[in-house]
């Protein structure tokens, strides 16, 4: 039996997706990430939310797509179709502020400003990152690929511990 | 159309043929995929546990760009091939990747060395892109260099601190460097396909880009107190895989990237 469908909103469909994680990060939802770029609604009723992957390659955009849809389902709201946008290219510039404390919360450094198109410049040096958990400047960059396509790692010479980066780009 | 008769601020750009916009497409792509696999032979067996997870990273990139493209690809031509069916269901003749990036892995210099040298070709090249008069391929192009960015920056620091290193070190990436060389020149070769892209303002003209890539590669190559042999053979000596003529290692390659996919055609996971 189909569930009966909810007269959806725009509002309320956003809701909704406030509280799709994401499934690598879990603090954050698939909204405060910047996944989510737009929701419709036809005069016919049928949803469409348009989504940007975060990296080309990001394995997790497909189960993240499967999870918008499962919970607007679960909402009263079936049959929601999602559709994939490149441009503009996502950014970390669109994570907000509290998003970023999220995250350090979480134990992962949030992005700084996302670098600006200069071609000639190939190896430009980057403000290090503060240590989600002593708060020290006092690190380095190990390595800019890390567990996950968005993250880097990198030590702290404080509290001698290593952690991960939000990478800004 | 009514009103007064005004002079365009902008002459129209001659139509494209779709197959000649496919045939561009194929190898922005092919180029993405061939290197995407060649990288993912590393996945397991990078010199350091940060490496090996560095170049899985940078394989799951080139891959993903490789996905957009040829989607696009088969959207242009019409036909219903999907990127998976364009990725495992074509035979070697048919792709259209530069032959730089088929070449076997070698070892971790050559590995380094063939990065740098496409990493920042394919900075140069998606920076001029994301002016293309085809929105979509300017967008992929935009979303493309973000990620090429960081590989250049990853290919560039191993390549100072392999040329600067040891003596082992520096002579087999001196090696890799005389070896990949002659590989560049195609890279830079318009053929009538580069040209129709270019007078629809599709794409840009690749020669005149050439300058810019071999400023920022000579920078680097010299910083890392390596040398770059005699321009005079490399044009002539291998190029073709932009029309299907590949070396023997592709077919291999393909042979293993594509056993999978034509055993059990269909299947799903």
């Amino acid at each position: 039996m189909v569930a009966q469908a909810v007269r959806a909103t725009r509002d309320a469909l956003l809701a909704v997706l406030d509280h799709v994680m994401d499934p690598e990060v879990p603090v954050l939802s698939v909204r405060e990430l910047g996944i989510v770029r737009d929701v419709d609604i036809d005069a016919a009723g049928h949803i469409t939310v348009t989504v940007t992957p975060t990296y080309s390659g990001c394995p997790a955009i497909r189960v993240i797509e499967q999870d918008i849809v499962a919970a607007l389902d679960a909402a009263g709201y079936p049959g929601a179709q999602v559709r994939t946008t490149y441009a503009p290219a996502w950014t970390t510039d669109w994570i907000a502020p509290d998003a970023k404390a999220k995250l350090k919360a979480y134990g992962i450094a949030p992005p700084g400003r996302a670098e600006s198109g200069d071609l000639v410049q190939l190896f430009r040096r980057r403000a290090t990152a503060q240590c989600p958990y002593c708060d020290s400047y006092e690190t380095e960059l190990r390595s800019e690929f890390g567990s996950t396509a968005c993250k880097s790692v990198c030590w702290c010479r404080a509290c001698r511990q290593p952690f991960e980066e939000f990478k800004a780009i | 159309m009514s009103g007064p008769a005004t002079v365009p601020s902008v002459v129209p750009a001659p139509a494209v043929r779709p197959n000649e916009l496919v045939e561009y497409l194929l190898r922005l792509g092919d180029d993405r995929l061939v290197l995407g696999h060649r990288v993912s032979e590393w996945c397991g067996h990078g010199p350091i546990l940060e490496e090996d997870i560095a170049l899985s990273n940078v394989s799951l990139d080139l891959l993903g760009q490789a996905t957009m493209l040829l989607r696009l690809a088969g959207e242009v031509e019409g036909r219903g091939r999907t990127e998976d069916a364009l990725a495992y269901f074509r035979e070697v003749v048919e792709f259209r990747n530069c032959q730089l990036v088929e070449l076997p892995k070698g070892d971790f210099a050559f590995t380094i060395v063939r990065q740098f040298l496409f990493d920042v070709y394919a900075v140069v090249l998606l920076d001029a892109l994301t002016g293309s008069s085809h929105a979509e391929l300017a967008a992929i192009a935009a979303k493309s260099l973000k990620e090429a960015r960081y590989h250049v920056r990853h290919s560039g620091e191993w390549m100072l601190r392999l040329g600067d290193g040891t003596d082992e070190s520096h002579r087999r990436v001196q090696l890799a460097v005389d070896e990949l060389w002659r590989f560049t020149g195609e890279l830079f070769a318009a053929d009538d396909v580069d040209r129709a892209m270019q007078d629809a303002g599709i794409a840009p003209d690749l020669a005149a880009l050439r300058p810019l890539w071999e400023s920022l590669v000579r920078d680097v190559v010299s910083r890392a107190t390596l040398t770059i042999p005699n321009d005079a053979p490399r044009v002539a000596s291998t190029r073709g895989g932009r029309t299907g003529l590949h070396t023997e290692s592709l077919g291999h390659m393909l042979a293993e990237m594509q056993i999978i996919a034509r055993s059990h055609p269909g299947a799903t996971w």
